[in-house]
């Protein structure tokens, strides 16, 4: 053996181990987030996956059933069609009230001259408020008979509507709780909207450009990202939406009670039910586990669409970088 | 004064751009009041209501007619109330410990560190960060109740926080990729190893990112329902404050000042933080929102 090829044998071998010890220093860093992946997400989904095709009420053991539980949920179980409609309609006109509420609201503050700090930290608690909370709050605020909000509106002569117990009205009044909590996307438009170069809009000025051509030729195109992001973000939360319309729909309804008490979502008509709110109905008020992972995997198709968009270069969350 | 001498005039130009930057600042803080009032009257409503007396609160008056600040003392008395906050101080306080710790180094890992398959896992973390909680929660309330008979107390909720929290870690990486990477090079050249580049250089520079995480963390568990719904509604003595509230205002159907007093104590804390900790707030927030 000649003493350059032990040389350079020694040299890959080091490089290796190098290579090796770093790769191990990689899993080790990332061992807490591994296990909790494993343990957390993907045993579980596949454990729901499992399920879907089995009649379990956990109690007796699981029995295959085939594609019972998915013809059950699909055509039998009347509360899941109301479900994805009002999951649409939220989608709609919840994210979308939102979105314009928080841009507008984000472009109000970064104008306000005098007392800005004081505006901004106000427009932002309501967003901190437990959700419980702010729904038992807004169930009394709106509540038809002694509500301040209807005492008020009547007072102006204008029309009082029934809210939390109007089909009609329910939906509406768990998007005017959502519009009270604006503040999170009031800071990441305020973010953005400082981000906007300034000289754009003095040569926009020396045109001679309206303040609507300024917003619409300059402001939307620097942060339609955030735009789209905050949309996105808002249908997944969507996909999630679960303690304000069942507290609501508990509350107004008047059937409460912590343990024992079964409550059937969606107080008045189904208006309020929301898919997250059937996993519990199904699983853990029927004690139908089969039918209730059926639910869980539509939900899970639907966020992960939906998470893709997020991750999609240009307009997502992960980097150039990554 | 005439026609010609106003038009005349050299700063008409100027006046008239003040008179306008006037209007402006008028038209804008109107605009600032009036969504002020919308923010704020809720608070406002509800705080007037956990002051009235029973009969009151159940018609159309606005202001208390007379003040009854033991509506508080009630609240506080109610049995169980006390045993909420405790219950909800260990699943927001342990928990938050638990994930700011076990987040942290992941999050370094995948700022810092470059290695095949950190696309992937950051897709993964992403994926697992917009999980509605609902998709994983038979097999998972099934694990708990069946296997470890944890059912009816808060573990099986504080224990998962020990092993990073996906929003935790996707939050502190966008914060430690704007560490810059010279000084993680300086304190290798130094011979430090990357625990102690992490634990010496890092961390004393990633303290608003880690102040963000803790806090959101915090409100989560604070503010969850979900969670202690499924794993402890069968054991009041593990109730947690939201879980107890709405329960609170069954056992006092037609009582809304009472309620509304709980409401007050339930949201008092969040506020008083939040007074403290403004600007990791917005900091986090921002972090989590922007995208280039």
């Amino acid at each position: 053996m000649t003493r350059t090829t032990r040389i350079t044998r020694t040299a890959t071998y080091t490089l290796r181990s190098k290579r090796r010890r770093s790769a191990l220093r990689t899993v080790a860093f990332l061992s807490p987030w591994l296990i909790g992946f494993g343990v957390f997400f993907a045993y579980p989904l596949i454990s729901t996956i499992y399920f879907s095709f089995m009649k379990y009420d956990g109690f007796r053991p699981p029995v295959p059933n085939g594609l019972e539980n998915w013809t059950y949920v699909f055509t039998e179980y009347r509360l899941f069609w109301p479900a994805l409609q009002n999951t649409l309609w939220l989608v709609v006109v919840m994210v979308g009230c939102r979105v314009v509420f928080g841009l507008g609201v984000g472009l109000l503050v970064i104008r306000i001259k005098s007392g800005g700090r004081v505006f901004r930290t106000l427009f932002y608690l309501p967003h901190l408020a437990p959700p419980v909370a702010a729904t038992l709050a807004f169930v009394f605020l709106l509540n038809p008979g002694t509500g301040p909000v209807n005492s008020v509106l009547e007072t102006l002569g204008l029309p009082a509507p029934g809210w939390f117990t109007d089909p009609d009205w329910s939906r509406p009044a768990l998007t005017v709780l959502a519009l009270w909590g604006i503040g999170d996307l009031m800071v990441i438009f305020m973010a953005a909207l400082l981000d906007v170069p300034k000289e754009q809009y003095e040569a926009a000025e020396l045109d001679g450009a309206s303040a609507f051509g300024k917003f619409r030729h300059i402001t939307l195109p620097h942060i339609s990202p955030i735009v789209l992001f905050a949309v996105v973000t808002g249908v997944i939360q969507t996909m999630q939406y679960y303690t304000q319309p069942l507290v609501a729909g508990k509350v107004a309804s008047g059937i409460i009670g912590g343990s024992g008490q079964q409550f059937e979502p969606g107080y008045p008509e189904n208006s309020t039910v929301t898919l997250p709110q059937l996993v519990y109905d199904i699983g853990f008020q029927r004690f139908d586990y089969g039918a209730a992972a059926v639910v869980a995997l539509v939900l899970f198709a639907l966020s992960m669409l939906f998470t893709a968009l997020l991750m999609r270069r240009r307009s997502g969350l992960l980097g150039p970088g990554d | 004064m005439t026609a010609s001498s106003y038009g005349g005039r050299p700063g008409t130009a100027a006046r008239a751009a003040r008179r306008r930057a006037v209007l402006h600042w008028i038209a804008v803080h109107a605009l600032a009041v009036a969504a002020a009032l919308f923010f704020v009257l809720p608070f406002v409503f509800v705080l007037l209501t956990s002051l009235m007396s029973d009969q009151q609160a159940l018609t159309r008056d606005l202001v208390p007619r007379t003040w009854e600040w033991e509506n508080y003392t009630r609240v506080l008395d109610t049995p169980g109330f006390l045993t909420w906050w405790r219950n909800t101080l260990l699943y927001a306080g342990l928990g938050t410990v638990l994930t700011v710790v076990s987040s942290i180094p992941v999050a370094y890992a995948l700022a810092k560190f470059r290695f095949r398959g950190r696309r992937l896992t950051m897709m993964l973390v992403i994926s697992m960060m917009m999980l509605p909680p609902q998709v994983i929660i038979i097999p998972m309330y099934l694990f708990w109740a069946k296997e470890l008979d944890l059912a009816g107390s808060l573990w099986p909720l504080i224990i998962p926080m020990a092993f990073g929290d996906a929003f935790s870690v996707f939050l502190l990486r966008q914060f430690l990729l704007t560490v810059p990477d010279e000084y993680l090079d300086a304190a290798r050249v130094d011979g430090c190893g990357e625990v102690r580049t992490l634990l010496r250089v890092v961390l004393p520079m990633a303290k608003p990112g880690i102040a963000a995480v803790a806090l959101f963390q915090f409100f989560y568990a604070w503010n969850d329902y979900f969670g202690p719904q499924i794993y402890a509604s069968e054991n009041p003595a593990a109730w947690t404050l939201s879980y107890g509230l709405e329960s609170f205002k069954g056992a006092h159907h037609t009582d809304w000042n009472l309620t509304m007093a709980a409401t007050v104590l339930v949201m008092a804390p969040v506020i008083l933080v939040f007074f403290f900790a403004q600007r990791a707030f917005v900091e986090g927030v921002t972090l989590t929102g922007v995208k280039g």
